[in-house]
């Protein structure tokens, strides 16, 4: 059989070859941010993020979204401190900006990101999911006040 | 020789942030030892949950690089994807595990293949949905809330897509 020459086998180890050489180029990085992680997991408590909001729709809601693209980890942390948040008495609109940016936009992973994917791409892309954060979360509750 | 130079520099970069956060840690060791410390560990645990995503995600780089030509990718992923290229991206974005920086050389490459950029967002986005945390989701917020906050997640993404191309 005739293999092309694109599949031949030292064609495959080459293209692991070049994989492994980007994830070394951007290990550097990628330590830096699991190490800021480590840092943001032991130094900032749920406390800290409840005691930040206001008691204003509209102020509470930004808060929302900056508190969540300023922390990072699993999403359930989240859900749990957003629990927290609304039996504290803080508003569902914010409580929903939190939880929609601590997934969609990443500070923490911003170094990361720029470097991989660019610094407009990177810087764009936090700062549109940012803005969506409190517009999705405005959405959200709407329909649900609708709905209810 | 101008993308060599450019390559350099990121890596310069990198290391640079590298260092950053290398002071960072020696300031706070000296301010709080304990929690320093702690943190050192956490972020160690963090890494070791992270390499069996990075060895995934190596080899879907390796062999997408094999396999798949630009040829291919433009046409599933491409500027002419149309439904199916949202469709692809929305699907795998929900599936995909891991810590989001894990799959930015992928997306990376990708992109070089001739990706297109909303698809990328929308990955990025709808990684917000991840099908075994919406029981924990529906158990804090309820049912009509998951379900509403899911569909505006997706039209969220589509919209930040077609913003970033715009942009773009």
């Amino acid at each position: 059989m005739n293999i092309p020459e694109k599949k031949s086998p030292k064609n495959l180890f080459n293209s692991f070859l070049k994989s492994i050489k980007s994830f070394v180029n951007i290990l550097p990085v990628l330590i830096g941010v699991v190490l800021l992680l480590g840092l943001f997991r032991v130094n900032v408590s749920p406390r800290i993020i409840s005691s930040v909001f206001r008691g204003n729709l509209w102020i509470d809601s930004i808060i929302g979204s900056i508190m969540g693209s300023l922390s990072a980890g699993n999403p359930i942390t989240s859900y749990i401190i957003g629990d927290q948040l609304l039996k504290g008495g803080v508003d569902l609109f914010a409580v929903t900006a939190f939880i929609i940016a601590w997934v969609t936009v990443g500070i923490i992973q911003l170094p990361a990101e720029a470097a991989v994917l660019g610094k407009r791409f990177a810087f764009i892309r936090n700062l549109l999911s940012f803005i969506l954060a409190i517009l999705a979360s405005m959405a959200t509750v709407s329909v649900l006040n609708l709905i209810q | 020789m101008k993308n060599k130079k450019k390559k350099k520099k990121r890596n310069l970069g990198g290391l640079i942030f590298l260092s950053s956060v290398f002071i960072l840690y020696s300031i706070l060791f000296f301010i709080i030892p304990d929690k320093t410390l702690i943190s050192l560990k956490t972020s160690g645990n963090f890494f070791l949950k992270l390499i069996p995503i990075l060895l995934l995600v190596i080899l879907f780089m390796g062999l997408l690089d094999f396999f798949l030509i630009p040829k291919s990718i433009s046409k599933h992923l491409g500027k002419k994807s149309g439904f199916k290229g949202w469709a692809i991206a929305i699907t795998a974005g929900i599936l995909s595990h891991g810590p989001i920086y894990a799959w930015y050389p992928l997306l990376k490459e990708l992109k070089t293949q001739g990706m297109r950029t909303g698809l990328i967002i929308v990955f990025l986005y709808n990684r917000a949905i991840k099908i075994p945390l919406l029981p924990v989701l529906i158990a804090f917020f309820g049912l009509k809330f998951t379900v509403v906050l899911l569909i505006w997640t997706v039209t969220a993404s589509l919209i930040e897509a077609k913003a970033m191309e715009i942009l773009e």
